[in-house]
Order: structure tokens, then C-alpha cells, then sequence
């Protein structure tokens, strides 16, 4: 019995011992030095362990009495959470080390908490919940104060804590309660605690704070206060890391949660997770567009785009979440490569960050340009880009559930929104030539992520690369 | 050829492909290659695209050469033309090769600048062609993007400002179509276009905010596309981007925005607002009809008044698409036959006529009209294509503007006499400002310096002419040519309106009397 639970949870099992065994080595042997060819190899870890799930694995296997599911779905956010995790370590590399701040430990807590995520959204109980989510976040909080010699840093790492702590506190209370009301840890056993498809009224007040805890971790408003500062203060390849793998997982156990532990009462928290969606994506349309800072422009664009991803979770249905993973993926890939262009934004091998550096940016590096351009219009979901079409799926969703004006508030916010990405376009095309413009060149790496991802937006619009059908599959097994 | 439509809309985002991929840009070699391999493109595609109007048969009222295949997220492509969309199809790439021809002294980027135009020949064949609401909403969207770009980096001082009007007025129209696009799949459960066209949307009237809405869901669905295709058209009052986008505009780009893209507005009302939502435009209709008398007053005085040619133009645009607005929605055989001969022949008209002001801006650069005058001694043969084009813009007999704007007076005078009459006047005032700018930049003597050693036209800016001339002269003579292919549709669409009007009931009198 033990041997086969082992084997369900191999993979894992896999990259917590290589996280281990690489921190031991590099303690005893080279430390920084052993830094660039440690980010390279997790790198490779993370990418062969995502092919094996993605390949090898079927069926559903629960593990340790249904503690820990192994089925479509949790394979299906494992391998999105396993590349954009190794891509953001390759990409981050160079950046990394031009800014002298790669450290041994970055590519191992990176494992780590990709450990955590892993673990989450192949949850299956209370506990084990609990355990994957702090053991993202925690080694989240310390790669966000990664420059320990600067402030922004520091305060980010800080605030990301407590601010995270509190919505670890609300989650463990929610979840107290439901174990209370509901008798059990394990969702299979929360489930049959809906009776007649209304919980009562303890459950309630528990799926309420458990919401909570989640909208902290996926940046939803009204709990995001944490996001811009910490994205802004992070050096930037966390940033990006932030900005990817973590939304999945916290997205992926969302989704787990609701329909697993929560399935019998759609009605009682379609409306809340809808109501989470409006203000996210209205508050990260608005709020954006004052910002001269690309890092915290980003920021409240991934707030407001977790509101339409959590447009297809309200809709509460197969379709839904189906939409919603396919709007995960499709938003990953847009990061990657928006984060690409970001590490190469330098001047005089410094870093930039503000907007109107870009001046002009068209005219020394159109390819560059040029594919950013795709990436923004895709981000504001201007059609034929892929990024519209992660927009029209959980619309689809929304509207076979007949939550119209939740559709209608979308569209609006989706205008609104448009307008700042607009306006990096303005500055790189048709801005003034500025004394301080931007280095040229860069590494080809961040060139090539810009480019493949911009060149999936164009192309994914032909088949979206054959997504669906595993999308389906994933979202099948989770609602059912 | 099975998939002709197909071919003939994606040949021209091939060729961008082409250009971006392999081609560098930057020496004169790179950028002649790039300006003849857009034209070849193009020139290839109006060729192609003469095997649709040679197997299109006019007298089949449905949708021809239908390609249909599954797509993504439950949505399908499916392509097809009729009699109304037909000649869109082939204005479009008709008037794509001389777009290029004429912008072969773009000195800047000329690599983007033919990518540019590539993928919005594609964009705007698709708007055309598409049988689908999502993939109509696609490219009628995504054309946004190179035509933002056009005007944002190769336009004039205030460029900016205007490719920003430009996109946020026609985005914000949009987003409300996509709501109605919502709307009507969530209503018909399908976003099939020839499906949607015999689909019979509510039209029982119900109270919004204590407002009782006569007509019901069709009348909200028609304002939701109204907002769109009116901001396209444009109509007045929201109408103001386009003189903006046409004076910033380089001057190829001014053509295509006036010759193809301000149809897509027109195009939109014939194909949606007409027909799926017959009650509504029958209910609105009065409303459409005043816009448009008050349009074609107000903008022609408007015109009067400008120092700036182009400018004019833009507003004598506006004034035209008055007269194309009156003519669907009199929604009779001749008004609708009308506009759409109207919006055929201002595509070649009004092109022709920006043409001729990128003809002595190249030259000079400027367009102020006092900056002008006399042309004639030094520039006969511009002076006579000239001439040509604003007596085709006034609407000489002859030419193809007169028909177009007879046919919509005919039909509307059979609604409503008092906007016709209205819209009358608008005739002679066009002829004023049209004349008046002529006289000022041609006639005369040529007493400006900066004018003495101006050239007349050359041989390429020559053939760039010569193929809109003999169009507007042979529509103008024998119309028949396009009235024999769009008439069969027509008479379907106004029978089938004719019969919804007449079966939808509201509050006891039918919508025709209580409007009559």
C-alpha cells in the first residue's frame, strides 16, 4: 500500500530530494559559485519531470486515503506550474547575475516552492492543503527580499510576509471551522455536508474565509495590497516568478477547493467568487493606469486579469473551469514573455523600469518592438490574439450560466484596461527620442522567450496548439 | 478552387509574413524589395480574387462558395459571399494595389509600412467574407491594430492625438457590439451568420428604468450595433476622429480608411442591423434618417469653411455616408441599391480625391488651400484628373457618384419626403465647397513662388489614376454592372424586412403605420 502512495506522489518526492541534495552540495562545495549551473539543472529537473507527468501519468489515483489526488487536473496545472517555473529560472539567469545578486539558494527555494505547488493543487484534504501553500509561500517571502542589501526589497519580502501570514490565519481558521461543521479534513467527506445543495450556516462562514485566504494568495481584490509593492520591490526574475507559476497553483487549489470540498453548494459561492472578479478586474483596469513603473503596471494587470480567469470559476461549471485553465496558460505565456522584455529593459547595464524610457524603443530595436507590441495588444485581449480568446472562453462559460452582467462588467472593464497597454505601445512607437533610451541589445535567451511567446499568441489562434482537449480532460475529472 | 475565399483573404497576411520574416530592413534595396513584393502581393490577390465575381452567381440569393471547418473553443470559420458583400470584396482589393503604388515615396520604415497595409488587406477582406459573429467581431476588431499604427507612426504633427481618438472611439463602439454579439448567442444560441439572418429575435416591448422600450430586444441589440457601425461610418455627431485620423493619416492610409474602411460601417448595418433586427430599424429608423439629413447639412457647411484640403474631403466623406445611411435605412430596393452603389463609388471617388491632394502634398508639403492656386499653368494633366474627381464627388450625370446619390434620394423620398428634401440641399452645398476648393487651388494665376517649379504628375502617379477614372466613368454609365449583382440579394433582404415589419405587432398599429 505505502509503495504505491509513494509511487502517486514520486514526482514530488523527486524534486524535494534533488532541492535537498542541491542545497547540500552547494553548502559544501562552491556555494555562489555553483549558482548559474544549479539554476540551469532545476531548470532541467523541472522540464523532464513536467514531460514524464504530462506523458506517463492516467487515470485518477488518490494517495494516502484521498489525501493527496493524483488526476487530470492536478497533471494539468503540474506541467503549466513546472515549465513557467523553469523558464522564469532560465530567463532570470543573466539578469541575475549581471545584477550580482545570484545566490545558491535561489534555484533551490524555487524548487521548493514549486514542491508547495505541486503539492496544492493535487490536494485532496485540509491538511495537506495547508502544507503545500506555506511551503510555496514561505520560500516565496524569503525570494522576494532576495537583495538583502536593498530597502524595496527588503519591505517587499516583509509585507509579503505578514500581509501573508494574516491570510494563512483566516485560511486555517476557515478551514477549522469547516472541519468542525463538517466532520472531516478530507473534501471527499466536506462534500457530502452540503444537503440539498446549501451549506450551513458554520460551513458557510468557513468556505467565506477560506475564499479569503485564496484571493490573497491568486491577488484578488479585495485582498491584492500586497501585489504592486511586492512586485515593484522584487527583483525582477522573482517578479516574474511571482507573476506565473504561484497564480496557477493558488488558481489550480482555488478551483480544487470549490469544486471538490464545495461542489454540492455551486450557488453559495458563485456569487462571491463573481462578485471577487468584478472589483479585480475593474481595480487592476483603473488603478493601472497611472503607472509609469512597467513592474507595477504589471501588478495590476495580473490582478485584473485574475478577475476574468475567475470569471470561469464563478460560472461554476465544467466549461468553466475549463475556460479558466486555458485562461491560466494563456496568461502564463503572455508573462513570460512580457517579463522577458522587462529584464532586457537596461540602461548602461542598470536596470529600468519606468515606462517613458521606452521612447522610441521601435526605431533602435523594431524585432523587439515588435513582438512586445503582440504581447501587449494579446494582454488587452484585442482580437485575432490568443489573449482575446482566453477572454472569449470564460465568457462562453459566464454565458451559458446566464451571468450576463458579469460578461457586460467584463467587456467594459476590458476597455478600460486597454487603454494602458496602449500606452507602452505610444511610447515605443510613436514616443519623443529620449537623451537616456535604452541599451540595445540584450541575451538572445530573453530575446528568444519574447519571441516564442509572442509568436504563440499569433499562431495559437490556428488550434491553440491542441490545449483544449487536455483542458477538458482536466476540468472533466474536477467537477465531476 | 475550393478554398478561394480563403486564399484570396490570407494571400496578403502571407506575403506581411513574408516581409517580417525575411527580409531585412533598413538599406534601399530591402525597402524596394519589400514595396515590390507588396505590390505583387496585392496585384496577385485582385487577380485571384476575379475568379469570385466570375463564379459568383447574382441571381442565388444565399451565401456562395461557403467554406465552413471547425475552430477553436466551439467556435467556427466560416467564409462566404452574397450580393452584398461581393463588390466590398472586390473594392478592397481593387483599390489595395494602388494604395501601394501610391505610397512608393514612403521614405520611413518601409519594411513596417507594407506589413502594415498587408495585414489590414487581410483584416478587412475577412469583415467582408466572414460567416461567423465571432470572426466577423475578429477582424472587424483587429483592424484596429495595423490602422492605429498607420497613423500613429507614419502620420502627420499631430499624430498622437489622433490615432488615439481613433482607437478609443472605434474600441469603445466595439465592446458594446461584443456585449450584443453575447446577447444574441445566449438568445439564438448560435453565432452562425446565415443561421442568425432567419432567427426571429423578441421584439416584445418592455420598460427599462420606467422607459418602455417599443420593439424590445431588437431595439436594444440594434443600438448596441448602431453604437458601432455608426462610430465606424462615422455619422454624425460622432463623426469628429474621422477628420483628425484623415489629416494625421499618410496619404495612402487616408485612402484606405476612406475608401474600405468607412464601409465596414455601411457594410455592418446591411448585414446585421437590416435584417436580424428588423423591428429595431424599423423603430429607429426616423432617428437614423434625421442623423443623417443633419449630417449631410452640417458637414457640408463644415466643409465650406476648412483651410485644410484634406480635411475638406474627410468632411465631405461624412457628408456622403449621410446619403448612405438614408438609403439603408429607407430599406426599399432602390435606397438600399443605392447605398451600396454609393459606397462603391465613394470608394473610388474619395480615394482618387486623397490621391490628388498626395499628389501636390509630396510635392509641396503642405495642404493649406492658400498655399495653392493656379496650378493649371504648370500642372494640366493633374488639373484635368482633378476636375474629374470633384464633378464625381458633386455627382456629375456620368460619373458613378450621380447614380448613387439618385438611387438613395429616390428611396428615402419614398419614406419620408421631408428628409429628402433636406438631404437635397446637400447636394448643392457639396457642389459649393467641392468647386469652390478647386477653383482655389487650380484656377487662377500662378502668382506663388514656391509653385513655379512644380512638376505635373508622373508617369507611375499617372497609372495610379488612370484605373479609378475608367471605373468611375463605366459605373457611372452603365451602372448595371454592379446593380445587376447586388439587386437579387437586395430584393430578398427588403422582402424579408418588409415581412417581419409587417408581422411584428406593437401596442395594436403595426411599427410602418405609427411611423408613416
Amino acid at each position: 500500500m505505502i509503495s504505491a502512495d509513494l509511487n502517486t506522489i514520486l514526482p514530488e518526492l523527486l524534486l524535494a530530494v534533488y532541492a535537498m541534495l542541491a542545497l547540500l552540495g552547494a553548502v559544501y562545495t562552491g556555494k555562489d559559485k555553483l549558482a548559474p549551473a544549479l539554476v540551469w539543472l532545476t531548470a532541467a529537473v523541472m522540464a523532464i519531470l513536467a514531460l514524464w507527468i504530462g506523458t506517463a501519468g492516467s487515470g485518477t489515483n488518490p494517495a494516502f486515503h484521498g489525501m493527496f489526488i493524483d488526476d487530470a487536473f492536478s497533471r494539468f496545472a503540474k506541467v503549466v506550474i513546472l515549465i513557467a517555473a523553469a523558464c522564469v529560472l532560465v530567463m532570470g539567469l543573466g539578469f541575475m547575475q549581471k545584477t550580482k545578486m545570484l545566490r545558491f539558494e535561489y534555484p533551490v527555494l524555487v524548487a521548493l516552492s514549486t514542491v508547495g505547488m505541486m503539492v496544492m493543487v493535487s490536494a485532496g484534504d485540509l491538511m495537506t492543503l495547508y502544507m503545500g501553500l506555506e511551503l510555496m509561500s514561505l520560500a516565496l517571502y524569503v525570494v522576494a527580499s532576495l537583495r538583502r542589501d536593498s530597502e524595496m526589497s527588503t519591505e517587499a519580502g516583509l509585507k509579503y510576509f505578514v500581509l501573508g501570514a494574516l491570510s494563512s490565519g483566516m485560511l486555517l481558521y476557515g478551514a477549522s471551522l469547516t472541519y468542525g461543521f463538517a466532520g472531516t479534513t478530507l473534501f471527499s467527506g466536506i462534500i457530502n455536508a452540503a444537503t440539498e445543495g446549501h451549506l450551513s450556516i458554520g460551513l458557510l462562514i468557513g468556505l467565506v474565509l477560506m475564499i479569503s485566504g485564496f484571493s490573497f494568495k491568486v491577488s484578488a481584490v479585495p485582498f491584492h495590497m500586497w501585489t504592486p509593492d511586492v512586485y515593484q520591490g522584487a527583483p525582477t526574475p522573482v517578479t516574474a516568478f511571482f507573476a506565473t507559476a504561484p497564480k496557477v497553483a493558488a488558481m489550480g487549489l482555488f478551483a480544487r477547493v470549490m469544486h471538490d470540498a464545495f461542489g454540492g453548494a455551486v450557488a453559495d459561492w458563485s456569487q462571491v467568487v463573481a462578485l471577487i472578479a468584478v472589483l479585480s478586474m475593474f481595480l487592476g483596469s483603473i488603478a493601472a493606469i497611472g503607472q509609469t513603473n512597467i513592474k507595477r503596471l504589471m501588478a495590476y494587470s495580473s490582478i485584473a486579469h485574475m478577475g476574468y480567469a475567475l470569471i470561469g470559476l464563478a460560472a461554476g461549471t465544467e466549461a468553466g473551469v475549463q475556460a479558466m485553465l486555458i485562461y491560466m496558460v494563456i496568461y502564463v505565456t503572455m508573462n513570460v514573455g512580457t517579463f522577458a522584455f522587462i529584464m532586457s529593459m537596461s540602461k548602461d547595464g542598470q536596470p529600468v523600469t519606468d515606462i517613458r524610457a521606452l521612447g522610441m524603443y521601435s526605431k533602435r530595436e523594431p524585432g523587439r518592438a515588435l513582438a512586445m507590441l503582440v504581447l501587449l495588444f494579446s494582454l488587452a485581449g484585442v482580437p485575432p490574439l490568443l489573449g482575446f480568446f482566453a477572454k472569449l472562453g470564460v465568457w462562453q462559460a459566464a454565458i451559458a450560466e446566464d451571468m450576463v452582467w458579469l460578461v457586460v462588467a467584463s467587456a467594459i472593464a476590458s476597455a478600460i484596461g486597454a487603454f494602458y497597454y496602449l500606452r507602452i505601445v505610444f511610447y515605443m512607437y510613436f514616443g519623443e527620442d529620449r537623451e537616456d533610451a535604452l541599451d540595445a541589445g540584450g541575451s538572445p535567451i530573453l530575446w528568444g522567450f519574447l519571441v516564442v511567446s509572442a509568436f504563440i499568441m499569433v499562431a495559437g489562434v490556428v488550434n491553440l496548439f491542441g490545449l483544449e482537449g487536455p483542458a477538458a480532460a482536466a476540468a472533466a475529472t474536477l467537477v465531476n | 478552387m475550393a478554398n478561394l475565399l480563403s486564399i484570396v483573404t490570407f494571400l496578403p497576411a502571407l506575403a506581411a509574413l513574408i516581409l517580417a520574416l525575411f527580409l531585412r530592413g533598413g538599406d534601399q534595396a530591402a525597402d524596394r524589395n519589400a514595396k515590390w513584393l507588396a505590390m505583387i502581393a496585392t496585384t496577385a490577390t485582385f487577380v485571384i480574387s476575379l475568379f469570385i465575381l466570375f463564379q459568383f452567381d447574382p441571381a442565388n440569393t444565399g451565401f456562395q462558395m461557403v467554406e465552413e471547418g471547425t475552430w477553436i473553443m466551439g467556435l467556427k470559420y466560416k467564409m462566404g459571399v452574397d450580393g452584398i458583400s461581393v463588390l466590398f470584396v472586390m473594392l478592397t482589393t481593387f483599390m489595395m494595389p494602388l494604395t501601394i503604388l501610391s505610397s512608393w515615396g514612403v521614405k520611413t520604415r518601409v519594411k513596417e509600412y507594407m506589413i502594415a497595409f498587408l495585414l489590414l488587406e487581410t483584416l478587412m477582406l475577412g469583415v467582408f467574407m466572414a460567416l461567423d459573429l465571432v470572426l466577423f467581431y475578429l477582424f472587424f476588431e483587429a483592424g484596429l491594430i495595423p490602422m492605429f499604427l498607420i497613423i500613429g507612426i507614419w502620420g502627420g504633427k499631430e499624430r498622437i492625438y489622433a490615432s488615439f481618438k481613433f482607437f478609443l472611439y472605434t474600441f469603445l463602439g466595439s465592446v458594446l457590439m461584443l456585449v450584443a454579439i453575447v446577447a444574441m448567442y445566449a438568445d439564438a444560441g448560435t453565432l452562425d451568420i446565415p443561421t442568425l439572418l432567419t432567427h426571429e429575435f423578441s421584439t416584445a416591448g418592455f420598460s427599462v428604468l420606467g422607459i418602455h422600450i417599443v420593439g424590445g430586444l431588437q431595439t436594444m441589440l440594434w443600438l448596441a450595433f448602431f453604437a458601432s457601425f455608426a462610430v465606424k461610418m462615422p455619422m454624425w455627431p460622432v463623426h469628429t476622429w474621422l477628420p483628425d485620423a484623415h489629416v494625421q493619416a499618410p496619404t495612402a492610409g487616408s485612402v484606405v480608411l476612406a475608401a474600405i474602411l468607412l464601409k465596414m460601417g455601411g457594410y455592418g448595418f446591411l448585414r446585421f442591423s437590416l435584417p436580424m433586427f428588423p423591428v429595431g430599424s424599423e423603430v429607429l429608423a426616423p432617428l437614423v434618417f434625421w442623423m443623417s439629413a443633419i449630417a449631410i447639412v452640417y458637414t457640408s457647411l463644415v466643409a465650406l469653411v476648412q483651410e485644410d484640403m484634406k480635411k475638406l474631403i474627410a468632411y465631405s466623406s461624412v457628408a456622403h455616408m449621410g446619403y448612405v445611411t438614408l438609403g439603408i435605412f429607407s430599406a426599399n430596393q432602390q435606397g438600399v441599391d443605392g447605398a451600396i452603389f454609393q459606397m462603391i463609388s465613394h470608394g473610388f471617388v474619395s480615394g482618387a480625391l486623397f490621391l490628388c491632394v498626395g499628389v501636390i502634398y509630396d510635392r509641396m508639403h503642405t495642404r493649406e488651400i492658400d498655399a495653392y492656386g493656379g496650378l493649371v499653368n504648370r500642372m494640366p494633366a493633374y488639373a484635368l484628373i482633378f476636375m474629374f474627381f470633384t464633378m464625381a464627388n458633386v455627382g456629375l450625370p456620368g460619373t458613378s457618384g450621380f447614380i448613387g446619390e439618385f438611387l438613395t434620394m429616390m428611396g428615402i423620398f419614398q419614406v419620408n419626403t421631408w428628409v429628402a428634401a433636406v438631404a437635397a440641399t446637400g447636394v448643392i452645398l457639396s457642389a459649393a465647397y467641392a468647386l469652390w476648393l478647386y477653383r482655389r487651388v487650380v484656377f487662377g494665376d500662378l502668382i506663388k513662388e514656391s509653385l513655379k517649379t512644380i512638376q505635373d504628375m508622373n508617369t507611375r502617379e499617372r497609372w495610379t489614376f488612370a484605373p479609378l477614372v475608367v471605373m468611375t466613368l463605366w459605373l457611372g454609365v452603365y451602372p448595371a454592372a454592379a446593380l445587376d449583382i447586388i439587386g437579387p440579394s437586395v430584393e430578398a433582404l427588403v422582402n424579408h424586412y418588409d415581412t417581419a415589419v409587417a408581422a411584428a405587432d406593437l401596442g395594436g398599429t403595426s411599427v410602418a403605420e405609427a411611423n408613416h
